[in-house]
């Protein structure tokens, strides 16, 4: 049953560009795509482990970043007289060092704040965004500031026989796009159902529990970050090679918080909920631009999402499934999720 | 006593929260495969002495021995790892899984399989799993709950839930069960099964340390008892012992309280 919806939903979307012929429209399809990865990314920590990571575009940005700079080469000044250079590299090098790149990120920011949790995960985030955004804005040298990273390559993929197919259509980003989110749906999904994703579900109930039957919450949590962050870095560099332009502005908080929106609205903790989400607020835009001045748009998004959680209040997904199982006479489906944290200090 | 092997030894252990002093001076052993009772008046520090033994608390002074190993400074999980394994007071259950899934999280320490094995879904992370859901089936039928295994755990009544704290704490494998008032809210036939099923854990070698105020039933099981008052042991000794104890029933039975 589930298995057809998500097989008929990836066939819907692998034939919009045999049909879809408006570039604007497929272009904002594939942006939203994009970002839906991101969501993706952000819901393995927000809904399976609880933990709010409020700088997530940081590590799409890493991601942006490390995958032009590889492509593009630089040569930039170090303390003491030194120099790092570096010739361009083939993009999809620079997608795999992306993905690293920010997984080790993530690997830090883990290791800095899952010792105490709560609140500290999100300040250090946001510090985190906040830092990498200085860097990035400042090391003029390295990443042109302001004046933004230009003429990205398109990604190329090596065609054994045939030389390689360069990305550069809409089609082909496009179905890049869909290709890299149904990798990163699949990983999560096969993550979330496995032995490990039971130790961060336990963890989320109900922490004292599962440290006593012998769970591991720093590493635990920190393996999620690394996971999470890479697919946020395999996003930002899709993002760098699609639009091929990129400056300091990609890591504004108000990126995390669309991320945010998608999940939340969409239903965290709920596989297709990102996706759902992703595209709701992902398209918004598109269906507004006509009728709203951009700054306004923003004021929508807010009515949109009061008016989802209004009548949805666990996010579309796991709202309507419960809906649907309830009807059909199933009880064997949980009550409102990651409220219940059980008892926080053992009596 | 018969002479057995120490499985673990509280040594000299204080707590004090701030001016408070939860327990003061602690010693005492439990030997490999005995049942040893740990009683006492509420307030006494009987879950406080859990809380140091499994990692939750460090003590002010004194350290908690584990089949040779030093307690001190290790973290709960670590000492799960060891085989010393607790369960709470207050019910814990994961309320919002199944009895079943709770018990597959239970088995964490059983299906640690590499990660990347696990997303690949190789041959030998399948074999894992399918034998840690036969395993968590084997648990469930063996604290009675088959009919309860697709139910939330949260939906459960109080002794039921009781009872799948149990199973998850037998799902990580102890070789030492720690068990803080298992019976209480659990009725008298509930009850008599929980001693059979306890006496059932022991017959299987594992070592139980039991905080517990019903005292026919501590009386029954126990091979030892340790009685503790205001952070103090006041006595020590085999059931017979501890029921004729002048300082025993003054302090704790004498009050009038089987359910102090
Ligand atoms: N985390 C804590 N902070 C402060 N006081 C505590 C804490 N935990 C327990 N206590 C106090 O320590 C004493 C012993 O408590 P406890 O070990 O729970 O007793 P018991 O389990 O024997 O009923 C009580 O006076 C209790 O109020
Ligand atoms: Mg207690």
């Amino acid at each position: 049953m589930r298995i057809v919806v998500t097989i008929l939903a990836v066939a819907a979307l692998a034939s919009v560009p045999l049909w879809l012929r408006d570039p604007y429209l497929l272009n904002a399809l594939i942006t939203t795509g994009i970002f839906v990865i991101g969501a993706m990314s952000l819901n393995l920590l927000l809904g399976f482990t609880g933990q709010l990571s409020l700088g997530h575009i940081a590590f799409f940005g890493i991601g942006a970043y490390v995958s032009a700079l590889t492509s593009l080469g630089f040569d930039a000044g170090l303390p003491g007289g030194f120099r790092l250079v570096h010739t361009p590299w083939p993009p999809v090098v620079g997608f795999v060092l992306a993905i690293l790149a920010a997984g080790l990120c993530g690997y830090f920011v883990g290791l800095l704040s899952f010792r105490v949790r709560g609140a500290y995960f999100v300040i250090v985030t946001i510090s985190f965004a906040e830092v990498v955004r200085l860097v990035a804005l400042n090391w003029v040298e390295l990443t042109q500031g302001p004046l933004a990273l230009t003429n990205i390559p398109s990604i190329a993929l090596p065609l054994p026989g045939f030389g390689e197919l360069t990305l550069r259509t809409k089609m082909h980003n496009y179905y890049l796009v869909l290709v890299v989110a149904l990798i990163a749906y699949l990983l999560i999904a096969r993550l979330v159902r496995s032995h490990f994703g039971r130790a961060m579900r336990g963890l989320m109930e109900n922490e004292t529990l599962a440290v006593s039957v012998g769970i591991d919450v720093t590493r635990t949590l920190t393996i999620a970050a690394v996971i999470s962050a890479a697919i946020a870095g395999a996003a930002g560099s899709l993002y760098a090679h699609y639009i091929r332009i990129i400056d300091p502005e990609v890591f504004a908080f108000i990126n995390t918080v669309t991320m945010v929106i998608m999940v939340i609205s969409g239903g965290k903790g709920s596989l297709a909920g990102p996706v759902v989400g992703g595209l709701i607020f992902g398209l918004l835009p598109v269906a507004l631009r006509p009728v709203m001045a951009p700054e306004a748009q923003w004021i929508a998004y807010g009515g949109v999402l009061i008016a989802i959680l209004f009548v949805l209040p666990r996010g579309i997904v796991p709202s309507l499934a419960q809906r649907f199982a309830r009807r059909r006479g199933t009880t064997a489906l949980a009550p409102v999720a990651l409220t219940e944290t059980g008892a926080k200090e053992p009596a | 006593m018969t002479a057995r092997s120490v499985a673990m030894t509280i040594d000299q252990v204080a707590v004090r929260f701030g001016g408070l002093v939860a327990i003061s001076d602690m010693s005492f052993t439990v030997g490999e495969g005995e049942i040893v009772s740990l009683i006492g008046p509420n307030g006494a520090g009987k879950t406080t002495a859990f809380n140091v033994m499994t990692g939750f608390l460090t003590p002010s002074a004194g350290h908690v021995t584990y089949q040779g190993t030093t307690l001190t400074g290790l973290k709960p999980h670590e000492i799960a790892d060891l085989g010393l394994i607790r369960t709470f007071q207050r019910t814990s259950v994961f309320p919002n899984d199944t009895v079943y899934d709770n018990l597959l999280i239970g088995l964490h320490r059983q299906g640690r399989v590499r990660l990347l094995d696990a997303i690949l879904g190789l041959p030998g992370a399948r074999a894992s799993e399918r034998k840690l859901r036969q395993r968590a089936s084997e648990l469930i039928e063996w604290v009675g709950l088959e009919r309860r295994a697709h139910d939330l755990a949260g939906s459960l009544s109080y002794g039921e839930q009781r009872l799948v704290g149990v199973a998850l704490a037998l799902a990580a494998e102890p070789s030492m069960l720690l068990l803080d008032e298992p019976v209480s809210g659990m009725n008298a036939s509930e009850t008599h099964r929980f001693v059979e099923l306890i006496r059932s854990i022991r017959d299987r070698g594992i070592t139980i340390l039991l905080v517990e105020h019903d005292m026919p039933m501590v009386m029954t099981v126990s091979d030892r008892i340790v009685v503790l008052n205001y952070g103090r042991i006041i006595a020590e000794g085999t059931p017979d012992v501890i029921r004729n104890d002048p300082a025993v029933i003054e302090a704790y039975l004498g009050h009038g309280a089987a359910r102090a």
